[in-house]
């Protein structure tokens, strides 16, 4: 291959620039392991033990999983075109009748566009609908109209919403028979496509609400969200080499929050790292801090989070490391902290 | 005039004359819109609905959705007529700790399916309860009354589409035209006609009918809950204080002020209507 710019149909192209779609899918990393849409799989098989349970798309079954529980189950499946207020209306109109349904669909048109009806609709009555939000936080290159950096920030503020943002396909499998489970609505970040498996090397299991030490440490305590979890961990372990001891506190669920946890680990002893795969604004980090602040546990926290900003489009790994949720940015940003 | 029809209309006159006393508490309100529209609900309740009134969560009952939260002392009304609610609980409308609030929700009241409102999410909830009725087997009618009003609303036609794509035969929409909005006339704010031909584009069933035509209201739901392979929709025309004629000239009309010493004039227009 060709190492040096290039003339390729008229375009001067360099060939190691990565391309937008090339990158679209997944945020894998090479060669690491992966699931095969974990929460179709997961969403079919809980279908199998309980009839209730449905699911709706807006046009995007094929690009939220939804695709694998509409092939298995096509008479619970039910097509709403694109049109996110609709299908969020008609989730509640199922919840009404007594099923349970999963609407899915990307998290910029579940949180953006159809807001009043996830609201009104599903919140106030408190019915068991379940959203499922594709593409959260910067999971595409597709730029402002597609990534949903301020989801958190959006679906924090309504009352009775459990809100979950899983680390992998192992998180994503355990938790979607949790939130069919829970009696109120629930908002899913979902990870679509080939999402990587990581959690499975941990002694791990999903418990809706609750937080999980993945690993004890004591110069720094991470405390993540998503998927930067599965970052916060390979910077930890990186992280050995600079004999910085880091712990690694994995908080799936934003809302209702784990608060006691929180504050057990957030001491002043440790460095607080908090990381998210979302805007600074209204997402992991705020939640941290109000829960110190609130305890009066004055603890700093350092924020690896999104900036307040509209992103640019591009590759996932250029605008992740632009940005700082990359790893190496993440141990950057620690070294700096603690130098 | 038969039985049928003189009974309703003497349905109609009490659920006016509610919510003309639960005007009265207030001082106030969509009392222009309760009196329009209470045919419908008279014919909807008296004659059409399946349900239990003395057990509102029936898992059989046809399902009717108030979309228009701040018609809910239009509802109240007829509730109260159909026996779901005593009459003597409409003199707590409005109050601190009632179940009857002035904009209709769904946890507070028996017999309210929905809390609208914030308008142009009926139709959208009444597709999913109308697939998943279907889905069950379950026999229960979708009704769903909303406004001319929130025909602006896009989401509207988004349900529309939906119902019409999975031909929903067991959804009935009724659109009370009484050609009045918040900011002023209809054909001012955001024209909306020809309504029929957009239902009927949309793949409805439309007709349409004097809202305030018991007769032609009772012929009309006959032939829509015949028809099928489409969901059907009637457009109820409907004059704002209908029967009482001083507030059917009233100016002010979307939410209306009624003075002290009119509320007794009102009842008595209304009696006089007889």
């Amino acid at each position: 291959m060709a190492t040096g710019p290039r003339r390729t149909g008229g375009f001067r192209v360099t060939a190691k620039k990565l391309t937008t779609s090339a990158m679209i899918a997944s945020f894998a990393d090479p060669g690491q392991r992966t699931t095969k849409a974990p929460f179709g799989h997961a969403l079919t098989r809980l279908a199998e033990q309980r009839p209730e349970i449905v699911g709706l798309s807006a046009d995007l079954a094929k690009y939220t999983d939804m695709h694998v529980f509409r092939d298995a189950h096509p008479d619970r499946f039910f097509q709403l075109g694109m049109a996110e207020q609709a299908m969020l209306g008609a989730a509640a109109g199922l919840a009404e009748v007594g099923l349970v349904p999963f609407a899915s669909t990307y998290s910029v048109f579940a949180t953006r566009r159809a807001y009043d009806f996830l609201c009104l609709d599903i919140a106030e009555p408190g019915l068991n609908v379940n959203v499922v939000g594709g593409l959260p936080g910067l999971t595409t290159g597709y730029g402002p109209s597609h990534q949903a950096t301020e989801d958190l920030a959006i679906l924090r503020g309504l009352p009775g919403l459990t809100i979950v943002d899983p680390c992998d396909s192992v998180d994503i499998e355990q938790a979607v028979p949790a939130l069919a489970a829970a009696p109120g609505p629930t908002y899913l970040r979902l990870l679509r496509g080939a999402v990587p498996t990581v959690l499975d090397e941990y002694d791990y299991r999903f418990e809706l609400g609750k937080t999980a030490e993945l690993r004890t440490g004591r110069d720094v305590l991470m405390i993540s969200t998503g998927l930067m979890t599965m970052r916060a961990l390979t910077a930890a372990k990186e992280l050995e080499a600079d004999h910085v001891d880091v712990a690694v506190l994995h908080v799936p669920t934003i809302k209702p929050l784990d608060r006691e946890a929180i504050l057990r680990h957030a001491k002043p002893d440790r460095l607080v790292v908090t990381l998210e795969n979302h805007t600074v604004v209204g997402g992991l980090a705020e939640s941290v801090a109000s829960c110190l602040a609130f305890a009066g546990a004055g603890t700093r926290i350092v924020p690896v989070a999104l900036p307040d900003e509209f992103l640019a489009a591009g590759a996932l790994p250029t605008l992740h490391e632009r940005y700082g949720l990359s790893v190496p940015q993440i141990k950057s940003t620690v070294l700096k902290e603690l130098s | 005039m038969s039985e049928r029809i003189r009974r309703l209309e003497e349905s109609a006159r009490r659920i006016r004359r509610h919510a003309l006393d639960m005007g009265e508490v207030q001082g106030q309100g969509y009392i222009g819109q309760a009196l329009g529209v209470a045919d419908v609900l008279a014919v909807v309740y008296g004659d059409q609905l399946r349900f239990r009134a003395d057990d509102p969560e029936w898992p059989e009952r046809d399902r009717f959705l108030l979309s228009i939260g701040h018609y809910a002392i239009a509802l109240y009304a007829a509730l109260a007529e159909a026996g779901v609610l005593d009459v003597e609980e409409l003199e707590t409308y409005g109050s601190d700790g009632s179940r009857l609030p002035m904009s209709g929700m769904a946890s507070y009241t028996p017999g309210m399916e929905i809390s609208g409102g914030s308008l142009g999410h009926g139709l959208g909830v009444a597709t999913g309860m109308a697939l998943g009725l279907r889905h069950q087997g379950n026999p229960a009618r979708v009704y769903n009354l909303l406004s001319d009003g929130e025909l602006d609303e896009g989401a509207t036609w988004e349900a529309a589409l939906a119902c019409a794509h999975h031909g929903l035969d067991h959804v009935t929409a009724i659109v009370d035209v009484n050609a009045l909005q918040a900011d002023g006339p209809t054909a001012g704010v955001l024209r909306t006609e020809p309504v029929v031909e957009k239902w009927q584009a949309f793949g409805w069933h439309a007709v349409r009918v004097d809202g305030n035509d018991i007769a032609a209201l009772v012929t009309a739901f006959d032939e829509l809950r015949e028809h099928r392979g489409s969901p059907s929709v009637l457009v109820c025309d409907t004059r704002i204080g209908r029967g009482v004629p001083f507030l059917e000239k009233r100016e002010k009309a979307h939410f209306m002020p009624v003075e002290a010493d009119e509320w007794q004039l009102a009842r008595d227009a209304l009696e006089a209507s007889a």
